[in-house]
Formats: structure tokens, sequence, C-alpha cells
């Protein structure tokens, strides 16, 4: 036994190492974004020679940036809005209940995660196009809640899986009727999941680019539209300094929901 | 709760969202594909003898199947380290994981170009060290695509791998051991046929999600990386030839759906409401 010992702490070694790599690949391009955003040359660099907050000020004063931005909060809080109520319900159905053709609707509101985005979004523009929803912040909701349903439905799920119905029951037994015992039994109890499933649910609709792609038309760009038609061309450093704020973004959403987690528990 | 939610009154509200707008939208597109001047199979006979069209399919593939196999080979001991690291220490490397995966894919491309451009980070960097005299052509070539699109899945493969080596028993490991067996025979035949799970769903995932991808090969990648998606979207917006559009987005669709169904025989759907099928 003693005689593996060497190679073996050679080996463990070499497996930190080789992850500690992947770590690696996997978080600098992101963070290395960053420190590029506040160069003040006219061309993005690294590291930056000196600091400004230049393009942070370009993307503020650019009224089509700022304009963008706000379509991709309006749809996005309204698919986040759609998505939750939908999907929440439609968790307690799939989780609690046996029926006819559960494994298929299953399947029909997970697909969307696997499908390609491309194919989702061909489908819905074909459709949408015949009914004036192209260009339409209302489209791009009804387009977006599509993809983020499965998120909402896997998060509120996850939750109710663990979920003892006796406290439902005992509630009930004493006069809270059905609407009183989810509001103040059930709710706060799966709340976690329903905070994630939200989240989620608004980040996939800010993030999303294929279906803006083809729904956006001219009248509704969102960011990431027009972070697209801006890329396409050039490599414009201002696209850095949305990308940082993007990242900060996703960083907070990430947190948020422990933090909750963590008061709730409290 | 019990008497007043109906099983369907309950899903009632997303299944016909999704049948509206969802699931006949993509019954039109499948309609749509053989239709055109003439009902039939016109649009799916163009792809097969139009060798241009062949080659993007081909190209997706093997982008595809490369994307997935790179993937594997560098989540595997990732996500190995990780399930055997201690709670906390853990969760604070799965937030590495979890960061990349939870960002943009259009702000993680473009990070891409940053770095890969001509004038990019890693060709000045090399520039000034003197390792190479002139820049070399990482974006717009396989190499970009490759790492791009690796980048943007491999978390998704180290997630599955994770979830499946953390309920391996690693006294399994030992007792091979203290029987006699050195620690590679250990690994050959007890761990990595108990990862196997793990191997498949992270794989059939990355391979699928790979198919389908859009945005990392039109801005990493070169015209020789065309994949199907960007052949999808020039034939609805630029020629605007829907039928055709729709026979290609159909036979992507039967590749997702095949990935979709072996996944559901072997894995089960189950396993995404967090219940062990």
């Amino acid at each position: 036994m003693r005689s593996d010992r060497p190679p073996r702490r050679w080996g463990m070694l070499a497996l930190y190492v080789g992850s500690g790599a992947v770590l690696v690949f996997l978080i600098v391009p992101i963070l290395i974004i960053i420190p590029m955003s506040f160069g003040s040359a006219l061309s993005l660099e690294f590291p930056p020679r000196s600091l400004s907050l230049q393009w942070y000020v370009k993307y503020f004063t650019t009224p089509a940036w700022l304009r963008a931005t706000g379509t991709s909060f309006q749809v996005a809080l309204g698919t986040m809005i759609l998505a939750t109520a939908l999907g929440t319900l439609a968790a307690f159905g799939l989780v609690r209940r046996r029926f006819v053709g559960r494994d298929l609707l299953l399947a029909l509101i997970l697909s969307p995660l696997i499908i390609p985005g491309i194919v989702i979004a061909v489908a819905i523009y074909l459709v949408f196009a015949r009914v004036h929803l192209v260009g339409s912040p209302l489209g791009l909701v009804l387009a977006h809640t599509v993809l983020a349903l499965p998120l909402v439905v896997v998060n509120v799920a996850a939750t109710l899986q663990g979920f003892d119905e006796s406290v439902e029951r005992a509630a009930m037994s004493l006069g809270a009727g059905p609407i009183r015992t989810f509001r103040y039994v059930t709710f706060p109890l799966i709340r976690p999941g329903i905070v994630a499933g939200a989240l989620f649910a608004f980040m996939a609709s800010f993030d999303e680019v294929i279906v803006a792609i083809f729904l956006s038309g001219r009248t509704a760009t969102t960011l990431p539209k027009r972070m697209w038609d801006s890329v396409l061309l050039e490599t414009d450093p201002t696209i850095a300094a949305i990308s940082t704020m993007l990242i900060i973004l996703a960083m907070l959403v990430l947190v948020l929901p422990t933090l909750g987690r963590g008061r709730s528990t409290s | 709760m019990r008497a007043a939610l109906r099983p369907w009154a309950a899903v009632a509200p997303a299944t016909l969202f999704l049948l509206v707008v969802f699931a006949i939208p993509i019954v039109m597109v499948l309609a749509l594909s053989f239709s055109g001047p003439q009902v039939g199979v016109q649009h799916y006979a163009r792809i097969v003898t139009t060798p241009v069209y062949s080659r993007v399919f081909a190209n997706t593939l093997q982008i595809a199947l490369g994307v997935t196999l790179v993937s594997l080979v560098l989540a595997y001991p990732l996500a190995y380290v990780l399930s055997i690291l201690g709670t906390r220490t853990s969760i604070v490397l799965l937030g590495l994981v979890i960061l990349p995966w939870f960002t943009s894919l259009l702000v993680r491309s473009f990070a891409w170009m940053v770095l890969l451009g001509q004038n990019g980070v890693i060709n000045r960097a090399l520039l000034s060290m003197g390792v190479i005299g002139r820049p070399l052509p990482l974006l717009y070539s396989a190499f970009g695509v490759y790492v791009g699109m690796v980048h943007i899945l491999l978390p998704y493969m180290v997630l599955a791998l994770y979830s499946v080596m953390r309920g391996i028993d690693r006294d399994l490991l030992r007792a091979a051991q203290s029987a006699g067996a050195p620690p590679w025979r250990a690994f050959l035949h007890v761990y990595l046929p108990l990862s196997l799970p793990g191997v498949a769903a992270g794989s059939l995932l990355v391979f699928v999600m790979a198919s389908g991808f859009y945005v990392t090969p039109a801005l990493l990648g070169g015209p020789r990386q065309t994949m199907i998606a960007q052949l999808i979207t020039s034939e609805i917006n630029e020629a605007v030839n829907w039928e055709f559009g729709a026979a290609l987005a159909t036979v992507l669709l039967l590749v997702t759906l095949a990935g979709l169904a072996v996944f559901n025989r072997f894995l089960g759907m189950d396993r995404f409401l967090g219940r062990r099928a």
C-alpha cells in the first residue's frame, strides 16, 4: 500500500491543477471584460493603460441604447409575471397529481429547454408575422414566456417535492379556506422556489437573443438584439461596458435568492 | 388545496398557452416544409442533393460531436474534484461554474471575440512576449467556434456529472483497492460505470444544444464553420424562402427530438423535477 502513495499524491495534484485550469478557462473570459470596459483608449485593451468611464457615459447618453434597455426591462418583467403565474400553477398540478397525459404534458412544458431556440423562434415568427405581433413587446413577452415557463416549473416543482402536505390539511381543518391556506401556509413554504423561478424567467428573457432577432422588428428592439446588431459590425467598446453591467446583474440575481432564503429562515 | 385544485385546472392555463404559442406554430412549420410551389418533399430532396446544404449538416454534427467530447474531457475531472471537496469549498467553486452559465451567451461570445481577435488580448500578449511573429488566426476559425461553444456548454456538462458523482459511494473505491485493485482499475471498473448516467445525460444535453447553436458560430466562426441554425436564419430573413427554411428547421428539430427520446428512454423526464426516475 505504501508504495502507491507517492504516485497517487502526484495524481491528485495533477487532478487539482487540471480542474483549476478548467475553472480559470470558465471564469477568466468573463472577468477580463470588466477592467477592459473602464479603458480610456479608443479601442479595447488589456490591461487598460488608464481608466475612464467613457463607454459608460456613451451608453447612458445614447438614446438608442437606453430605449433598447427599456424595452428589455418591459419584456422581461412581462415574461416574469406571465411565466411565474402559469408555471407555478402547472407545477402544482404536475407534482401533486397523476392524471392521463401527465408525462406528455411534462414533455411539452420542458421541451423548450432543449429544442433549439432557432426552431422556436422561426415557428413563432411565422405565426406572429400573420397576426401583427412582430415588432411589439407583447409578441416578445409571449415568445419569451414559452422559453421561461420550464425554468419556473422546474424551480417550483423542486420545492414542492419536499413539501409536507399535512400542514395544509392542518390549516384547513383549523378552519382556513383554500385561499387563506395558500396565502399563509403554502406560499411562504414554497416561496424560495417561486422567487428563484421568477428570477430565472426574468434573466432568460433579458438575455435572450435569437427570438429577439426575429420578433424585434423595427419597433421593439431589445438590448441583446441591439448588441447583436452592433457586434456583427464592429467590436464597439460600449458593448464591454454593457457586458460588465450584465455580468454584475447575473451575479446579483444569483446571490439574491440565497439572501432571501437566509432571511426567511432567521 | 386538494379539493380546490383539480389537476387539469392547475395545468390547463399553461397547457393552453403552450399549445397556442408553441405547439401549433411548430406543427405549422412542419406543414409549411411540405408545401411551397407544390405539395411534397421537394425541399427535403433539395437538402439531400445540394452539396452545400449537406456540408452544413455534416459541419454541424461534427462541431456538436467535437464540442461534446472536449466538454466531457474537461468536465469529468473538474466534476470529480468538486464532488470530493468539502461542502463549503465546493459551493464556492460551483459558483465559478454557475456564474458563467448564468451570464448572457452574447456577452460570453463577445468576450471571446475580444480575446481571440487579430488585435485581441491573446495575440497581443503572445506578440509582446515574442512567442509569435504575427497574429494567429484564432477568431473566425474552427478554433474560435470550439473554444466559444465549449466555454458556453461546459457548465451543463459539469453540473450533470457533478449531480451523479455526488451520489457515488466512495467506500466502494476503497473496497476495490483493499481487495487488491490498483487505483486505475478501481476507477475503471467501479467508479466509471457508476458515473455513466451523468456522462450520458451531460453528453446528450450538450450535443443536442450544440447542434442548434447560432450566436456563437456566427460571431466566432468563418464561412467554413456555418451551422444549420445560421442557414435557417439566412433562408428566412435574407432569402425569404420560408418553406425551405421550415424544412431545414424540421430536420434540426428531428435531430433534437431523437436526442430527447433517447434521454427520456434511459433517464426519464422526471429527473427535471428533482426526482430520481
